[in-house]
């Protein structure tokens, strides 16, 4: 009696077994945490609801640099996972790496499955896309720097809630005036090279490198230490002297600075606003980006920071089937709306954007379409497309550098740009002397 | 007579040394090769295109003024971590040797901080001392001091040496306090019958005596300075501001592990292999002699 219902259990869990094994599995390998990494098992379990034929398998594998060092590790080692996101100064290395990945608009094309670039929002879309046109990675989570500011210190500094700065200049006056009202830290910055010197190259339409900031190719040089870019550095590290600015690291630091309330005044991700609603205790604003009146054109439009699903290559054919339907899925209309909506994130595609801006919630929700707007300010030129520079994990570090050394006071910032621009080189030169 | 237990048997002494042989060989010799061949080669971060380039990553890592810059912090790191470290710990060491009562309790939690890992050494402090929410921090405002590590080099700097340093002391301690404990009690004794006060009796008798103890202690604290540290400074200041604490293993790690530069970092792993090398043969051929055991 006891041997047979061993038997029999043992036959249902083999039956089982051959069950899950015909199902086709696929790694995810990502970089979300907290309650985007909700979002990302929500999305892994709604699509393996939806249909039985796949399975997507997330795998949290540590910041951008470290799960894009375990993917390339496993690529070696002969076992890379199939859909890696990758951040987007890791988008040159991943475009140079040729033979490595599989790029999504052949895998559309070789899946038959119905695939249109149009549909997605072009500031997102042109970051990974190459110069014929073809986008090579499935847009995932994209932002843009905006401005936050704290209405209700503005408002103990007798100044207009109401009003954001719009210029530097307009900049200056408030940030005297919140010193004065005894504010400790008046503002503060997140990931300071995306926002004040590639986005602020972008938003003044001033090139960050040449042959289109490195997207015509990898024989590209840096341009950071023109006069507005070490002007602008310049104001920045007076502003630090003055105590208009505290200086709180290379990565979303300062945001935290800014709900907690000891910040008036925030530039950081799109993407913090979930955040930052969910702490603050006090009234804020979301605003486009300061820009320097003094410089013609401004403000042109901003690029994106964010991250990108890429497929590697070497699996099956059903493997990229599967990929392929999940990639459908993610960019639906609903699914698309709901992650903007949830995360502060841009809608990758423009349906997603039609149908949350019908549904009243930017009305209901004030500052969730700034970067929407942002970004679409103007329509893009060759120096706010985007940019791709290789091995620009390193390229970026070294500006933060520079730019540290200038706000500790330790350097003048022409010189500091200028040894920014003469190291980033170096490093450009080694990337394409590394990739022919 | 000489005592010596021979093996008779022709096989089984390689036996039992070749687990020992095997573990060395394949987590020692074989990345140490390894990093040797990729040090001579440029590639791409996927490993698709490899081209050999004899010496250039060398000439390009003694071109680059912050390779150099990186020699000059490390050797002012360890030379702060392992004098403040071992004086410290001789401090403490000579005061619970003299401890009645309560001494077990004492010697326990001084021995504690050895337990933690460096990695979680550098979490607490930095969370003491973060520039906006640290304790640490809000304490040194109220007396003016404007404590932000994140920009201001010196600061960096007295932050990890401070943590690895901590750490570093409950080792030394035990060291120190065994040591303290071998020194024959009659020769104190004696010392202070002819009228010999406690800091004489210190400098002339116990810390000569003690002399094997630290220089082995140097010896040790200054390879952890090099290389153990990195969970700390990972930590902590990740190598900044603007690379005031990127000491040499730290961008090891960095340049290959972060920048994909297998080839630099591999260059600067042997580089530090040899310093290693030469180091450790320093110390015990010419600082060892001279050393009263």
């Amino acid at each position: 009696m006891n041997f047979k219902k061993l038997a029999a259990a043992a036959a249902a869990a083999l039956l089982c077994a051959s069950q899950a094994h015909a199902q086709i599995e696929i790694q995810w390998w990502h970089s979300m945490t907290g309650a985007l990494g909700d979002r990302v098992n929500g999305f892994a379990n709604e699509f393996n609801a939806m249909q039985k034929d796949y399975k997507i398998v997330p795998v949290y594998k540590g910041a951008y640099p470290e799960s894009m060092t375990a993917a390339i590790a496993a690529f070696r080692a002969g076992s890379p996972p199939h859909i890696l996101q990758v951040f987007e100064v890791g988008t040159a290395t991943m475009m140079a790496a040729g033979k490595a990945i599989k790029p999504v608009y052949q895998m559309m094309a070789e899946a038959k499955e119905p695939f249109n670039p149009k549909n997605y929002h072009p500031a997102v879309a042109g970051y990974y896309t190459d110069r014929k046109g073809n986008m090579l990675s499935m847009p995932f989570n994209s932002s843009t720097p905006v401005f936050y500011v704290n209405k209700d210190a503005f408002k103990k500094a007798g100044l207009d809630p109401n009003v954001a700065p719009k210029t530097w200049k307009e900049f200056a006056v408030t940030a005297a005036k919140l010193k004065a009202s005894g504010q400790q830290c008046v503002y503060s910055t997140g990931w300071p090279a995306w926002v004040h010197v590639e986005n602020f190259s972008a938003w003044h339409n001033l090139p960050i490198g040449t042959q289109e900031n490195g997207i015509g190719g990898f024989n590209t040089e840096f341009k950071v230490n023109s006069p507005q870019h070490v002007a602008h550095v310049e104001m920045l590290a007076d502003f630090v002297k003055k105590g208009w600015m505290t200086y709180s690291g290379r990565r979303n630091e300062a945001e935290a600075r800014f709900f907690s309330g000891e910040c008036a005044m925030v530039t950081s991700s799109s993407a913090a606003q979930a955040n930052i609603r969910r702490n603050a205790k006090f009234d804020f604003s979301v605003n486009f980006l300061p820009y320097n009146d003094e410089i013609k054109g401004a403000p042109q439009n901003s690029i994106i920071g964010g991250a990108s699903l890429w497929v590697f290559s070497g699996k099956k054919p059903e493997e990229y089937k599967g990929i392929t339907k999940f990639f459908s899925y993610l960019s639906q209309t609903e699914v698309q709306a709901k992650w903007h909506q949830e995360t502060g994130y841009v809608p990758i595609t423009n349906a997603a954007y039609d149908v949350t801006k019908k549904s009243g919630f930017y009305e209901k929700n004030p500052g969730t379409d700034i970067a929407n707007r942002q970004l679409g300010n103007k329509p893009p030129t060759p120096n706010s497309k985007g940019l791709r520079f290789g091995n620009y994990v390193q390229g970026r570090e070294v500006i933060e550098e520079e730019m540290e050394a200038v706000f500790a006071g330790k350097k003048p910032a022409k010189q500091a740009m200028d040894d920014a621009v003469r190291r980033g080189n170096d490093i450009l030169r080694k990337f394409e002397a590394a990739n022919k | 007579m000489e005592k010596r237990v021979v093996f008779r048997s022709a096989w089984l002494p390689y036996a039992l040394v070749a687990p020992q042989i095997a573990v060395t060989i394949i987590f020692f010799f074989w990345p140490a090769v390894q990093a040797g061949w990729y040090s001579f080669q440029l590639q791409d971060a996927f490993g698709l295109q490899t081209e050999f380039v004899g010496l250039r990553n060398f000439a390009a890592l003694f071109g680059d003024e912050h390779y150099l810059r990186s020699f000059r912090i490390t050797a002012v790191f360890s030379a702060a971590v392992a004098v403040s470290g071992i004086a410290i710990a001789l401090l403490l060491a000579t005061m619970a040797d003299r401890v009645l009562r309560g001494a077990l309790a004492y010697k326990t939690l001084l021995i504690w901080p050895y337990a933690v890992a460096p990695a979680v050494a550098g979490v607490l402090w930095a969370f003491l001392f973060a520039p906006s929410v640290g304790i640490a921090t809000y304490a040194l405002r109220q007396y003016g001091v404007d404590w932000n590590w994140v920009l201001n080099d010196d600061q960096a700097m007295l932050l990890i040496v401070l943590a690895s340093t901590w750490k570093q002391i409950s080792y030394n301690f035990l060291f120190f306090l065994a040591g303290l404990q071998s020194i024959p009690k009659s020769l104190i004794e004696a010392a202070a019958i002819d009228g010999a006060g406690p800091s004489r009796r210190f400098w002339t008798i116990v810390f000569p005596l003690l002399s094997p103890t630290t220089f082995f202690l140097l010896v040790v604290n200054i390879v952890y300075a090099f290389f153990e540290t990195f969970g700390v400074v990972d930590a902590t200041t990740q190598g900044g501001p603007a690379g005031a604490t990127q000491i040499l293993v730290y961008k090891v790690y960095h340049d290959g592990v972060k920048s994909a530069d297998l080839g630099g970092s591999s260059a600067q792993s042997v580089i530090l292999m040899a310093i290693v090398i030469a180091l450790t043969v320093v110390q015990f051929r010419y600082i060892e002699r001279k050393v009263q055991y």
